[in-house]
C-alpha cells in the first residue's frame, strides 16, 4: 500500500490509476455489450440473462450479492478514474498559466483532445442510462423485471435512442485514445518504427464497442427488434 | 528572392512585465536567410530607430545547442518538421505572410524577456539524475565493454535531445515527459548507466513534478514538435522503469 501511495505522488502514478481503472471499466463495457447482444436471441433468453445477473455467483453468493459486488467495484473505479482525471487536469492548467495567442493542434489524434469533455459526456450518459433502464425513473413504460420490453419501449422514443448513439460515439473516441494511452502508461510499447500494434488494437476495440452497443437502438428504431 | 512580412512579436520588458504583442514590418527579407537572421535584420532596423531590439536566445545557430526555440505561428520552431528555429529558412514563408512569434509558455519556463525563457528547470531535472559510476584515470579501451549495436543506436537516438523545450511548449499539459524520458533512456540503455538506473528515474520524475510541469496524456504533440526526432517510445520506457522501481523495488537489494 505504501508503495502504491508513493507511486501515486507522481504524475505517472496518477496516470497508472487512470489506466488500471480504465481496464476494469473496459472489461465491464465489453461484458455488458456481449450481454446486451443477447437481446437478438429473443425476449425469453434475454430476460433469462438479465435474471442471471441477479443470481450471479450462486451458490457462493446469495441473490444480488454478486451484482452489488460488481456495482461497488465499478463505482469505485469510476470515482477513482474521475478523481485522478480532475487532479491531472488541474495540474495541467497550473502548468500553463498563460496560453498562446496561436497554437496548432499537432497531437497524434483528434480523439486525444476529447478525453476530458468526452468523459463528462459518458458520465452524463451513464447517469441517464441508470435512471432509464435500471431504475426506470425517466422511462415512459418501465416494468421492473421485464427487461426486454423496457429496452424496446425505451428506444421507441427516438431522441433517447439518438442520445444513446451519441454517447457511444463519445465512448468510441474515449477508447480509441484510451486503449493506446493506457498501454503507453503501463510502459507496454515496442519500437514504433517497426509498426505500432497498439493503434490497430485501439481502433478495433473502439469499433467493437460502438457497433455492439449501437446495434440495439438502431435495430429498435429500424423495427428489426419488436 | 525577397519577401515582405508582417511580424507580431511578443514584447515583455522583464519577468514582472505583463507583456504584449507588437506588430513590425519585416521588409525585403532574403528567402535564403534563416529565421534568426531575419530577426537580426528586423533588430538592426529597430536599433536604427532607437528602439529596443527583440530579445531572443541563440548560440550555435546550427541546430545543436537547443537555445533558439520560439513559437512560430502556433508551432514550436515553426512549420518545417525536424528543424530548430535557427535552421528554419525563410523560404518556408510566402510574400505577405503574417507571422506570430511567441515565447514558450509553461509555468516552469518563466519568460525572462521578450522571447527568452528560463529553461533551467531542465538543468535541475538532469542534475537530479545524479552521477553514473565510472572509473577515473585513463580512458578505458573503447571495445572493452560490449554493447549491441541496436542498443547503442537506440541510446544515441535518445541522447540527441538538445533540451530546447519544444516538447514542453507543444504539449497541451506543458509536460516535460519527452525530455525527461530521453535523458532517462540514453543512460538507462547502456551498461554504464545500470548501477543507478532505478534510483535515477525516481529522482528525475520527482524533480520534474516538483518543477511544475504537467502530466503526460500521450497526445504526441511533443514528438511532432521535436526538432531532433525524439520518439514517445521513450516515455513508455520511462513509465516502465518507474513502475519497476516503485512497485517491484527494482534496483534495491530486496529485488535481487
Ligand atoms: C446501447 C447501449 C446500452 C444498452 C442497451 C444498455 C442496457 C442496459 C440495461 C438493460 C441495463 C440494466 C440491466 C438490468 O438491471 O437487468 C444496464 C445496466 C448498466 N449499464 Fe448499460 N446499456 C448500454 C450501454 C452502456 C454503457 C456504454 C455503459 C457504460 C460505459 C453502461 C453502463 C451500465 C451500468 C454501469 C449498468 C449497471 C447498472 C446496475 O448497477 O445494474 N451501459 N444497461
Ligand atoms: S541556436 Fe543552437 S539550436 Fe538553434
Amino acid at each position: 500500500m505504501r508503495k502504491i501511495l508513493d507511486l501515486y505522488q507522481t504524475t505517472i502514478g496518477k496516470k497508472l490509476v487512470m489506466a488500471s481503472t480504465g481496464v476494469v471499466l473496459l472489461l465491464f463495457v465489453l461484458g455488458h455489450m456481449f450481454g446486451n447482444l443477447k437481446i437478438f436471441y429473443g425476449e425469453e433468453k434475454f430476460n433469462h440473462y438479465a435474471e442471471w445477473l441477479r443470481v450471479m455467483g450462486a451458490p457462493l453468493l446469495g441473490p444480488t450479492q454478486g451484482l452489488w459486488l460488481a456495482r461497488l467495484v465499478l463505482l469505485g473505479c469510476v470515482l477513482l478514474h474521475m478523481f485522478t482525471a480532475l487532479q491531472l487536469t488541474i495540474l495541467s492548467y497550473q502548468a500553463r498559466e498563460v496560453g498562446y495567442q496561436k497554437q496548432h493542434r499537432i497531437t497524434f489524434s483528434y480523439a486525444s483532445t476529447t478525453m476530458r469533455w468526452g468523459g463528462v459526456v459518458i458520465l452524463a450518459f451513464v447517469i441517464f442510462h441508470l435512471l432509464h433502464l435500471t431504475f426506470g425513473s425517466v422511462h415512459p413504460k418501465f416494468v421492473a423485471g421485464s427487461v426486454y420490453a423496457n429496452v424496446i419501449n425505451g428506444f421507441k422514443v427516438w431522441p433517447v435512442a439518438v442520445g444513446y448513439l451519441v454517447a457511444q460515439a463519445a465512448l468510441g473516441f474515449h477508447l480509441y485514445h484510451g486503449v493506446w494511452s493506457g498501454l503507453q502508461t503501463f510502459g507496454i510499447a515496442g519500437d514504433r518504427r517497426q509498426g505500432d500494434w497498439r493503434r490497430p488494437l485501439s481502433v478495433v476495440t473502439a469499433l467493437i464497442v460502438v457497433v455492439g452497443y449501437s446495434a440495439l437502438p438502431i435495430s429498435v428504431m429500424a423495427g428489426w427488434l419488436k | 528572392m525577397l519577401i515582405n512580412l508582417t511580424l507580431h512579436v511578443w514584447r515583455q520588458k522583464g519577468p514582472k512585465d505583463n507583456g504584449r504583442f507588437v506588430t513590425y514590418p519585416a521588409l525585403q527579407i532574403n528567402t535564403h536567410m534563416s529565421f534568426l537572421e531575419m530577426l537580426d535584420v528586423v533588430n538592426e532596423q529597430l536599433m536604427e530607430k532607437g528602439e529596443e531590439p527583440i530579445a531572443f536566445e541563440h548560440d550555435c545557430r546550427e541546430g545543436i545547442c537547443g537555445s533558439c526555440g520560439v513559437m512560430i505561428n502556433g508551432l514550436p520552431h515553426g512549420p518545417n518538421p525536424m528543424t530548430a528555429t535557427c535552421q528554419l529558412h525563410m523560404r518556408y514563408f510566402k510574400d505577405g505572410d503574417e507571422i506570430w512569434i511567441e515565447p514558450w509558455r509553461a509555468k516552469a519556463f518563466p519568460v525572462l524577456r521578450d522571447l527568452v525563457v528560463d529553461r533551467s528547470a531542465f538543468d535541475r531535472i538532469i542534475q537530479s539524475g545524479g552521477f553514473i559510476s565510472a572509473n577515473t584515470g585513463n580512458a578505458p579501451e573503447a571495445n572493452a565493454m560490449p554493447i549491441p549495436k541496436q542498443i547503442a543506436d537506440r541510446s544515441m537516438d535518445a541522447a540527441v535531445c538538445i533540451g530546447c523545450g519544444a516538447c514542453v511548449a507543444a504539449c497541451p499539459n506543458a509536460s516535460a515527459m519527452l525530455f525527461t524520458s530521453a535523458k532517462v533512456t540514453h543512460l538507462g540503455l547502456l551498461p554504464q548507466g545500470q548501477p543507478e538506473r532505478y534510483e535515477r528515474v525516481q529522482r528525475m520524475i520527482a524533480r520534474m513534478d516538483q518543477e511544475g510541469f504537467g502530466n503526460c496524456s500521450n497526445h504526441g504533440s511533443c514528438e511532432a514538435a521535436c526538432p531532433v526526432g525524439i520518439k514517445v517510445d521513450f516515455i513508455a520506457r520511462l513509465n516502465r522503469d518507474l513502475l519497476k522501481a516503485k512497485l517491484c523495488g527494482a534496483g534495491t537489494p530486496s529485488a535481487v
